[in-house]
């Protein structure tokens, strides 16, 4: 009888029945609702006959384009869980007080605001601007694909595994209950002895290989592959920012992929890293991980000062202000974001020194980016601007993100930290610069190039009551906790004593649920501008009067991009060729070389999936074979030596032929 | 590289703007990894730097004057450092487009790979043996999350080395292959410089103090 239990011990691991949390009425709901949506999606797909379309033209794609559209839809599957979290939040807190405890337990909360975190940061802000970075570069820069166009799908299905295995906490276990940055000694084996953390540590572990891989994957499709006359100089801002911000996914993200490492052999083999006795040191977990999770925060707004730039100039009619001082200051903040990362943790009690390094490193930080916001407003000054809906967006984030900036200066000051720190405060700043910088940049660069991207201009109507939801949301939800905060307020708390506290939190939700409409309304925009694309279509590729590369190509491009490899003479290549009689050549068409589909990225990051899932669930027999099975396919797929073709030249032909006549 | 350069308007001011002929971008394999090895050198980076807090916290465990036996250790970092001569002498044969000289070097780097680690996985369970097992101190996970990373890495590279054998047997010293053995030779040579660092600080240092 005990053999018999010990082998499905060595099946399942701690996984039982019980796992699963169906006496969570609110858990159990989410999951029918969600079953209930995948369900219909499947039927949907198989009833259109659709699967074959989306395995061979989507999923096993090494096209850049679709792996940037999927990493754009994964972020927006992943927006409505992490504002699920969010909103379920701003509710408990807008209840919770006096007597009445709210209707989600400190259990259950403690999960959601970690969760949230996570989500929105890993799940949500990098696969849309890592998606970004995928469609936009290689067109920017003339180039055809990127580097390693396998290793670019395989990045995305990585992610993609990261967000099945957070998703699967929901629903089977529990997720951690630390914060989204998981400090020891509370993420200990000793303080959490749950599946939570495990699933913290390898959902991001998996996505992290992806994230890493598709860093030197962009650095090297920009240092090798622009255009020839391209030089550093004639580099479009976006891409230069894009290039940062690679840079700094490089230099960032082995720390957590290290740090993550420490903390598991901790959890695993009893190690001591961070354990508080036997010599562990928690501080240093903290340090570790700061060290990538201030270069993070950059990872994510330097490519959209990238995109807010591109929109500026398009829109102004004008060559952007101050080129070389936008690239100067992107390097540097680029440099800067690795010497602050203590002014998370002033109050370790590092000493006055040290703290004013790091204090005055982190103001320093806002002499490029006010540079960055004059450049913008220059080139706004005397241009013709058309208020579309990206200059909208531009113009709400320039005014937020200046608020965001000038509340962090005050954080960097380490006395005023020792007051506001882990206070409501802090939350304001970072949702300020974080949606007021990344959202907004976000949604106005999909309402940028989505012509490009689909070949139609998105219908205004419902973006601009999405922007507005958005903006007005925001303030709403955010002010009252810059005003909690400087109360006193701590973080991460469920319920409150003090009634007076309450209406701060109610007028929260009111924004939290305006922004709700954003969301909703935004997502409608896209089905009714699709509903519309008749009317909203643009034949010629080029409907803001570009000024970059990506606005020579058709919209949407062709599979290779370009028939022929642009020369560029200035940083505003494409513009550069209007003003010079540039006219499409018609023949000489080659035959283009191009990389093959292949199928190994889905199925490498699926088992790396089922490693991460046997891992959490202590299931040593399944973790076993699947991690040999996982080095097995990896090398089974180096032995495939046949990845490219060529794109006949007649049918290179026949595209540009057609788009001629379009256009004719 | 074309790209790195401005490039002249053409006569009369007219420009053109298409390049005509067949364009191929240069091959970026190797700046890529090497920028990967630079992101690996980061990994290290963070175990030598909680190597470097955690060296003193022996917790009333033994110490690394307790613990390592450096003529062991200078026994295996002579394999280590052999074996990356024997894998320069195999590139010296790849340049020559000798097939078989290659290989047969490559086989023998891979045989000192593994005295290496075999050393090593001797170290380790005589270490847990005497009950200088990670778990002892945080001294002692330091050690062996730093050394057993680089030991890992080390394995990694003789799986990548019995699997570039056997490519190399069924398709020769092509383009493909030889970007290949570039790279594993860059990736076998960046592991050999870590364990200088490792051999330095962990157990020279680590034996004096």
């Amino acid at each position: 009888m005990s053999e018999q239990f010990d082998i499905v011990k060595l099946i399942f691991g701690r996984l039982t029945l019980e796992s699963i949390p169906y006496h969570d009425p609110i858990i159990l709901g989410t999951f029918l609702v969600a079953a209930t949506l995948g369900l219909a999606l499947v039927v949907a797909i198989s009833r259109a006959g659709m699967w074959s379309y989306l395995w061979n033209e989507w999923f096993t794609s090494i096209d850049h384009k679709r792996i940037g559209v999927m990493y754009i839809v994964l972020a927006f599957v992943m927006l409505l869980r992490g504002f699920a979290d969010a909103i379920m939040m701003r509710i408990q807190q807008a209840i919770a007080f006096g007597d009445s405890t709210g209707y989600l337990p400190p259990h259950h909360y403690d999960q959601i605001f970690t969760a949230h975190g996570v989500i929105m940061i890993f799940f949500v802000a990098m696969p849309f601007v890592v998606g970004l970075m995928n469609y936009i570069v290689p067109l920017q820069i003339g180039a055809r694909d990127v580097a390693f166009p396998f290793l670019n799908n395989f990045s995305f299905w990585m992610t993609a595994a990261g967000a099945v295995l957070i998703m699967a906490s929901l629903f089977v276990g529990e997720f951690a209950m630390s914060g989204w940055l998981a400090y020891p000694p509370l993420t200990g084996i000793l303080q959490s002895p749950g599946v939570g953390v495990d699933y913290y540590i390898w959902s991001l572990q998996i996505a992290g290989v992806g994230t890493l891989l598709s860093g030197v994957n962009f650095v090297v499709t920009i240092v090798k592959m622009r255009a020839p006359g391209m030089t550093m100089m004639k580099m479009p801002v976006f891409t230069w920012t894009a290039l940062c911000t690679n840079v700094l996914i490089v230099a960032a993200f082995p720390v957590l992929t290290a740090v993550l490492a420490l903390l598991s052999l901790d959890r695993y083999m009893d190690f001591n890293f961070f354990t508080n006795d036997l010599g562990g040191n928690a501080m240093m977990y903290v340090n570790l991980i700061w060290i990538w999770g201030h270069p993070e925060v950059y990872i994510l707004i330097l490519p959209i000062f990238g995109v807010f730039s591109e929109i500026v100039a398009t829109y102004s009619g004008k060559r952007l202000f101050g080129y070389s001082s936008m690239v100067y200051a992107t390097v540097v903040i680029t440099i800067l974001s690795y010497m602050v990362w203590l002014h998370h943790f002033f109050t370790m009690g590092s000493g006055a020194t040290v703290n004013s390094f790091f204090g005055i490193t982190t103001m320093i930080i806002s002499i490029p980016t006010g540079a960055k916001v004059f450049n913008w407003l220059f080139t706004m000054y005397r241009g013709r601007i058309q208020f579309d809906l990206p200059m909208m967006w531009t113009v709400a984030f320039m005014v937020t993100f200046v608020i965001g900036g000038m509340t962090g200066v005050l954080l960097a000051v380490p006395p005023a930290d020792f007051v506001l720190h882990n206070s409501l405060f802090l939350i304001a700043h970072f949702h300020n610069v974080i949606i007021g910088g990344v959202v907004f940049g976000v949604f106005a660069a999909i309402a940028y190039w989505h012509p490009k991207i689909t070949g139609y201009k998105l219908d205004p109507f419902w973006g601009k009551i999405s922007f507005w939801c958005w903006v007005v949301g925001f303030y709403l939800a955010f002010m009252p906790l810059y005003v909690l905060g400087l109360m006193g307020v701590t973080r991460r708390m469920s319920q409150f004593d003090d009634p007076s506290l309450q209406i701060w939190f109610q007028i929260a939700l009111v924004g939290a649920v305006l922004i709700g409409v954003g969301i909703v309304t935004g997502l409608y925009q896209y089905y009714a501008s699709w509903r519309k694309r008749d009317e909203l279509r643009d034949e010629t590729g080029d409907p803001w009067n570009g000024r970059t590369l990506e606005w020579s190509t058709s919209s949407p491009p062709p599979q290779y991009n370009f028939a022929f490899t642009p020369k560029v003479y200035d940083n505003d290549a494409w513009w550069h060729m209007k003003a010079n009689g540039f006219k499409r050549p018609t023949t000489g068409f080659r035959a283009i070389h191009m990389p093959k589909n292949t199928a190994a990225g889905m199925v490498i990051s699926g088992i790396s999936a089922v490693v991460g899932f046997a891992l959490i669930w202590h299931m040593w027999l399944i973790a076993g074979v699947s991690f040999v099975g996982l080095i097995l396919a990896t090398i089974i797929h180096t032995f495939n030596y046949k990845r490219d073709y060529y794109i006949p030249h007649e049918e290179v032909a026949a595209v540009e032929a057609k788009r001629g006549e379009v256009t004719a | 590289m074309s790209h790195s350069t401005t490039l002249p308007a053409g006569e009369n001011g007219q420009f053109e703007f298409m390049e005509m002929g067949e364009h191929h971008a240069p091959n970026g394999t190797l700046l890529g990894f090497w920028l990967y090895l630079m992101s690996d050198c980061l990994v290290f980076a963070a175990l030598f730097a909680t190597y470097g807090v955690l060296s003193q916290s022996f917790a009333g465990g033994p110490t690394g004057a307790d613990l390592f036996d450096l003529p062991l250790v200078a026994l295996n970092t002579s394999f280590l450092l052999l074996s990356s001569i024997t894998y320069g002498f195999a590139m010296l044969q790849m340049q020559q487009n000798r097939l078989r000289g290659t290989q047969i070097w490559l086989f023998i780097t891979g045989i000192l790979g593994a005295c290496f680690i075999g050393v090593e996985l001797y170290e380790f369970y005589h270490m847990i043996h005497v009950g200088a097992g990670p778990q002892t101190s945080a001294f002692l996970s330091s050690f062996f999350g730093l050394v057993g990373t680089h030991g890992l890495h080390v394995s990694v590279g003789i799986i990548w080395l019995v699997t570039l054998l056997l490519q190399l047997n069924k398709h020769g010293l092509t383009t493909a292959n030889k970007r290949r053995v570039y790279c594993l030779s860059m990736f076998w040579h960046f592991l050999d410089v870590v364990w200088i660092g490792v051999f330095t600080f962990v157990y020279l240092m680590g034996s004096m103090a």
